[in-house]
């Protein structure tokens, strides 16, 4: 396996051709399983957030299999998912939907395809960063990161929206305002931030990514 | 000796001050009346929680959950991991499946959890704390510390969707679980098992991200609490409920509803049933109050 | 001829004695019903209630009894008296258990009671114990017309059971279909991949079967006759002409493959568009290779289209679904995915439809990497790059694969000879002198497969879309040609594993009927009986109605145009005894006079009594069950009714209806089973007949001066027990509000 070295998206590109399916496949998180698929519809009348998504899982898996990379890796529908599994668990081909479509937000995120600015997606990665930045969530940071993610007006305009639940959390003890100088963390965080290098590093090589 | 040991892994949210610290101050109490030990597990990190799949990947995933598995194995060898929280059983969990099933992905993780020095070898269980209630415990088993019954109030149980799929808590069915209403029997509360929202979702991490959306969630499962005739609504997970009891004054002021709806976690409900103290319960710790509860806990 | 002796037997067992006055019905059965010997039991079905009738039998030369206990349905066993003419008093189930329980309804409970015991008198006097009718010379060879699957495998069936097949196939070899296969749809575990068709080796055994006689090149060129006795008369593609002797046929005459050229929108004709079994060409001419077009380039892509020409809406094409098409498709692809992984292979369909195991063998093609398209094709192109225009039905959006080949998915059209409907008004025609129609018919009787020589005509009747009959719900394989049975894809569309299952069920239906015709027995549902009809044909006014209404074709004329009942072909329906106009058709043990006596025999109250009276024609098959079962729930239906169990609505004759509002009856409610395209009936065309001609009574009534609302016909399933009460209720509180009949006191 070659890596392409200008960029990802290319090299992924460049190796499959037309063959989406056989992409996803190769490398999208249980991305096998979407050939076995047989287009019932029930994933798509299960989902709570069906509604306000442009493609539903079923869609989505049919979309693959018709080759449509750019309108798929570009969908928001994947970042639409609240991990509810309840498409999951009433498929009756057994497809890890959930698992699949998180794999496939992943490698659209990955490849830089993604939508921009998809509010979850931008969420999704403060919140990673913010798990291995300490090893734990720090949840007051992660919230104040949220609001000012499209900069400090609309940022301080949605946390005075939202400050009557902060300053509730606040006096329930339930949110620490000193936690935005540390709060809690995890000792070994050398140790820590060399295991998800070390894994990042192997399933970039598998997949074609280059760091 | 404790009756029963188990390797704690809390999770981000139930730290001291963090969103659910009223969760892991209730199930403190409830363990020790149950007689049960737990015992952290030393340097545990976060799950990655379901959202950290867009920037973590699956490898990175499966890695830091690894992480914890050795630190157990090592540490707390021959101990069950107990989770309280849905996102972190799910996720490590749906890890050890995966690496179970996998010699492939088992023999990558180990490879980057090499990196600290540490190695997992596939042992330790990955349980709920409800599994452990219902599977170790039984509901008579739950019966017996109680001291008060939580007779005259009405508990809509919500369920929600971590602690319920995929895996599904004592093979109970997805689309009606039953196992929250049954503990809530146990107390002598009245379980309104006609509940119909039980297992709607309340837009989990989304609450952040997509807020419209997933109040429309959150408000259908409060009204029909209401509708039901509910007092209280009850749960194991703490998204479910962070957002459910968060989000309520929000939907009030957009909506004009007049909701007011006291969410609580199992529990608390048996830490005042088996005698501990509104404080004992984490009830302090409510944006609303339960004060049918406080009223139990202080006679 | 001994002389007749009459006994009745009843029973105060069940809770019957604490109900109803048991020495009152005695006394009625002896002096009303004229019964030598008048005995009670309190458990008549008992070993000592069954000697005490047995002992009568032998000692006091009963010849016939009446027994007044519980339903005729019940008790089969204990009440068996060989030759002995036997009626059944319903007590239990038809009065016991069905009126309302308490003092207050005694009165009406005892004279129901007192009818029925009046009516089993009545009956039994008609009756004669059928004798019978054993056939020495009866053949019990059973001729398989056509050698494909369906066919090979009734033989080998009939020949493993040790009986003697007689196999003709007109070709000149056997596999039919199945023989220009490349390979089959799986048909054994883990049904993950195509099979070998066997055919060969089935042949070889055929071959070798001593108990199978080989006819290729053959054509039947008349079959006449009925079950036991059929000759065929066999015509070799040579000019040669032989006669076969058989017992019965089991029809297994396969379909032909839609013409393609009927689809010139899907590329029907055009090059490198193919049917399926073009596609199976294809595979043939490489045995597993990479697969070529017929211009010799090899395939790498190739797109399947589902449903071509078949679940038509429009009604240009067919409009059912041919069943094994979407497997068959789906192995197709397996041979290019076999052969080469890379090649791309999309099957466009609607529905998949893949009964059986073929979910199984469907998700084996997914892990092969075959794409499933929910697509609906509206053209296609052929050529050197062929373009399959469709709709995508998930995306909701128009696209165009291109591709080397495209397969059409198209449907089976059933072998199964002349369609009667078209054929009856053509003989007619021709009957009546019209030259055109003599031409017409003489060239569609070339086009028979089986050439009967029946008067209804020379195939089985069809029954939709052209296939063969079946009984639309209870009797598979069999046809309205007793001893002809239908297997595999001529009787509806199937796949070869269905097809060998069907053939099995056939072979055994076929030696079935070998058997009971040698004894003289009737086929389902009446197995076993053996009454048949006879007519007495000096009243005979030569009408034909009995020839043509008679369901199963078992009556031909002759010269002089009467009706020449052919006993084997018969099922006891009593259709043509209900259809005689002069009443001359009869059995030994069901005649116009032994249902014609029960009418008479109920006690009719005068009007002032307030007491009306109402006729209950029930089936056999299905009303008087659910009837009974209504009895068995204890669900309560008027005392006012009197119920006579009828073998077929189509038996009913008339002349009872007539004499029974003559009688002063109030009114007359016929129960049969559903009729029309999705029939229940168990003589398939009895109900219908039934409801056709009480369509007809209203002049009768009208003469009568009677209101149309006094005779009621209603289709009535055997699960309707709650139903039949509310039909019995609802019918009697409306005759209560029309008032008595006016012909009250005249009878
Ligand atoms: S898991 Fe995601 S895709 Fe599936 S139903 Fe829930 S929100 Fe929808
Ligand atoms: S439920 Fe499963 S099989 Fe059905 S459409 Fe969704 S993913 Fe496909
Ligand atoms: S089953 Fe029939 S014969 Fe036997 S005791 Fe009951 S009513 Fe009499
Ligand atoms: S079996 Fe499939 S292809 Fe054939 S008619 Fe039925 S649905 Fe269409
Ligand atoms: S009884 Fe029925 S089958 Fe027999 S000849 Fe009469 S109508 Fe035909
Ligand atoms: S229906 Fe009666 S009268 Fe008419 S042909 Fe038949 S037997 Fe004769």
């Amino acid at each position: 396996m070659t890596t392409a070295n200008q960029s990802a998206n290319l090299g992924a590109l460049e190796r499959y051709r037309n063959n989406f399916l056989k992409e996803v496949e190769a490398n999208v998180e249980e991305g096998h399983m979407v050939k076995m698929c047989m287009q019932c519809g029930v994933c798509a009348g299960s989902c709570p957030f069906g509604p306000h998504w442009e493609h539903s899982p079923q869609k989505i898996f049919m979309m693959i299999r018709a080759g449509k990379r750019d309108e798929v890796l570009g969908s928001d529908s994947m970042f639409m998912c609240t991990s509810c599994y309840n498409c999951m668990v009433r498929c009756p081909r057994e497809l890890p939907i959930t698992h699949i479509m998180h794999g496939l937000a992943n490698y659209a995120h990955r490849l830089g395809i993604a939508p921009k600015g998809q509010p979850t997606r931008e969420f999704a990665t403060l919140f990673w960063n913010n798990a291995i930045k300490k090893g734990r969530v720090n949840e007051l940071t992660l919230t104040l990161r949220h609001y000012f993610r499209g900069g400090l007006v609309s940022g301080i305009k949605e946390a005075m929206a939202m400050q009557s639940i902060g300053l509730g959390l606040f006096l329930a003890k339930r949110l620490n305002p000193m936690e935005i100088f540390g709060g809690h963390g995890v000792k070994d965080l050398k140790g820590f931030h060399a295991i998800i290098a070390k894994a990042k590093e192997i399933e970039d090589r598998k997949k074609g990514f280059t760091a | 000796m404790a009756k029963k040991e188990y390797a704690f892994y809390p999770g981000c949210s139930s730290q001291l001050k963090a969103s659910a610290s009223n969760y892991l101050v209730s199930t403190n109490s409830m363990c020790k009346s149950l007689d049960i030990k737990l015992t952290e597990i030393p340097d545990w990190n976060c799950c990655g929680a379901s959202v950290g799949y867009c920037e973590g990947g699956e490898l990175p995933r499966m890695a830091i959950n690894a992480r914890n598995f050795a630190q157990a194995e090592t540490h707390l060898p021959g101990q069950d991991i107990v989770a309280t929280c849905a996102a972190c059983w799910l996720g490590a969990r749906e890890s050890k499946e995966r690496l179970d099933g996998s010699a492939q992905l088992m023999k990558e993780t180990n490879e980057a959890l090499a990196a600290a020095g540490l190695h997992y070898s596939g042992g330790a269980n990955v349980r709920h704390m409800v599994e452990v209630l219902i599977e170790d415990f039984g509901y008579d088993g739950l019966k017996a510390p109680m001291k008060k019954s939580l007779e005259g109030i009405k508990f809509a149980g919500y369920v929600g969707c971590q602690t319920n799929r995929p895996f599904g808590i004592d093979g109970e069915s997805f689309e009606n679980p039953l196992y929250l209403d049954k503990m809530v029997e146990t107390l002598g509360g009245e379980a309104l098992t006609k509940y119909e929202q039980k297992v709607t979702c309340c837009g989990g991490a989304l609450a952040f991200s997509e807020p419209e959306k997933s109040q429309k969630q959150i408000r259908d499962i409060v009204e029909s609490a209401y509708d039901h005739g509910a007092e209280m609504i009850v749960t194991p997970c703490p998204l479910c409920q962070a957002n459910v009891e968060v989000y309520q004054s929000e939907i009030n002021k957009k909506q004009g509803t007049k909701f007011n709806m006291p969410v609580l976690y199992y529990s608390q409900l048996m830490t005042i049933a088996y005698g501990g103290s509104a404080k004992d319960a984490g009830l302090n710790g409510q944006l609303i109050r339960a004060e049918k509860l406080e009223k139990i806990a202080g006679k | 001829m001994a002389d007749n002796k009459f006994a009745a037997y009843i029973c105060s067992g069940c809770g019957i004695g604490d109900a109803m006055k048991v020495p009152q019905l005695e006394a009625i059965a002896k002096k009303e019903g004229k019964m030598a010997i008048v005995k009670s039991h309190p458990f008549l079905c008992n070993a000592e209630g069954v000697q005490m009738i047995r002992d009568d039998i032998a000692n006091e030369a009963v010849t016939h009894v009446c027994i007044g206990a519980c339903s005729r349905r019940a008790k089969t066993e204990a009440f068996q008296f060989e030759g002995v003419a036997m009626s059944r008093a319903n007590l239990r189930e038809g009065v016991l258990w069905v009126v309302a329980a308490g003092k207050d309804h005694d009165e009406v409970r005892q004279e129901m009671a007192a009818d029925y015991i009046r009516m089993g008198c009545a009956e039994v006097k008609k009756m004669t114990p059928p004798a019978g009718n054993t056939k020495e010379s009866s053949s019990k060879r059973i001729l398989v017309v056509g050698g494909g699957m369906s066919g090979m495998t009734a033989a080998l069936e009939i020949a493993a059971a040790g009986y003697e097949a007689v196999l003709v196939e007109k070709t000149g070899a056997l596999g039919g279909m199945a023989a220009q296969l490349w390979k089959r749809q799986p048909f054994k575990e883990p049904y993950a991949a195509a099979q070998e068709t066997g055919v060969a080796e089935m042949a070889a055994k055929i071959a070798a079967n001593p108990k199978i006689k080989l006819h290729l090149n053959t054509t039947i060129a008349e079959t006449s006759g009925a079950p036991g006795r059929f000759a065929v008369k066999l015509a070799q593609e040579s000019g040669a002409v032989s006669e076969e002797t058989v017992g019965a046929i089991v029809q297994a005459t396969g379909f032909t493959t839609y013409d393609m050229a009927k689809l010139p929108e899907l590329g029907g004709g055009q090059p490198n568009v193919v049917d399926q079994a073009g596609l199976e060409a294809l595979a043939m001419a490489t045995k597993g290779g990479a697969i070529k077009r017929a211009d010799g380039k090899e395939v790498k892509s190739v797109v399947f289209v589902q449903c071509a020409g078949q679940r038509d809406e429009t009604g240009t094409h067919l409009s059912y679904c041919s069943g094994h098409c979407c497997g068959t498709s789906i192995k197709q692809a397996t041979y290019f995915k076999d052969q080469n992984p890379e090649i791309d292979t999309v099957v466009m369909y609607q529905d998949l439809r893949v009964p059986g195991m073929g979910e199984d063998f469907y998700r084996s093609a997914q892990e092969r990497g075959v794409i499933f398209t929910k697509g609906k094709a509206s053209t296609v192109t052929g050529g050197d790059s062929c373009n399959v225009t469709f709709k995508d039905l998930i995306l909701d959006e128009e696209s165009t694969i291109a591709t080397d080949l495209v397969v059409l998915a198209t449907g089976q059209v059933p072998n199964a000879g002349v369609d009667l409907e078209a054929w009856n008004p053509v003989v007619t025609a021709a009957e009546g002198g019209n030259e055109e129609a003599k031409i017409q018919r003489d060239a569609m009787r070339t086009t028979s497969v089986l050439k009967l020589n029946y008067r209804q005509g020379p195939d089985v009747p069809q029954f939709k879309h052209g296939f063969a009959d079946s009984h639309f719900i209870c009797f598979p394989y069999e046809t309205r040609r007793t001893g002809i049975y239908a297997a595999g894809p001529v009787r509806r569309p199937m796949d070869i594993l269905q097809a060998t299952d069907d053939a099995t069920g056939a072979a055994l239906k076929a030696i079935q009927a070998v058997e009971n015709a040698a004894v003289g027995r009737a086929a389902h549902p009446r197995s076993g009986d053996l009454s048949f009809p006879t007519a007495r044909l000096e009243g005979c006014t030569q009408c034909k109605r009995c020839t043509v209404e008679c369901p199963f074709g078992a009556i031909d004329e002759d010269e002089k145009r009467f009706p020449v009942f052919n006993e084997e072909r018969c099922r006891r329906c009593g259709t043509c005894m209900g259809a005689c106009p002069v009443r001359v058709i009869s059995f030994e043990n069901y005649s116009c006079d032994t249902v014609g006596s029960q009418v008479k025999a109920v006690e009719v109250p005068d009007e002032d009594e307030e007491k009306p009276r109402i006729l209950v024609l029930a089936c056999e098959n299905d009303a008087y069950p659910a009837l009974d079962m209504a009895g068995m729930a204890r669900i309560n239906y008027s005392a006012f009714v009197r119920v006579i169990p009828v073998r077929c609505l189509g038996s009913v004759n008339t002349i009872w209806i007539t004499d029974a509002l003559n009688a002063g009856y109030d009114g007359v409610m016929m129960m049969g089973c559903k009729k029309g395209d999705e029939y229940q009936c168990h003589f398939v065309k009895g109900s219908e007949l039934a409801h056709y001609r009480m369509s007809k009574i209203g002049d009768t009534l009208t003469q009568l001066g009677l209101e149309p609302e006094r005779v009621q016909t209603q289709e009535v399933a055997i699960t309707d027990n709650a139903r039949v009460v509310k039909l019995i209720n609802d019918y009697v509180a409306e005759l209560e509000k029309l008032g008595p009949s006016p012909m009250k006191g005249f009878g």
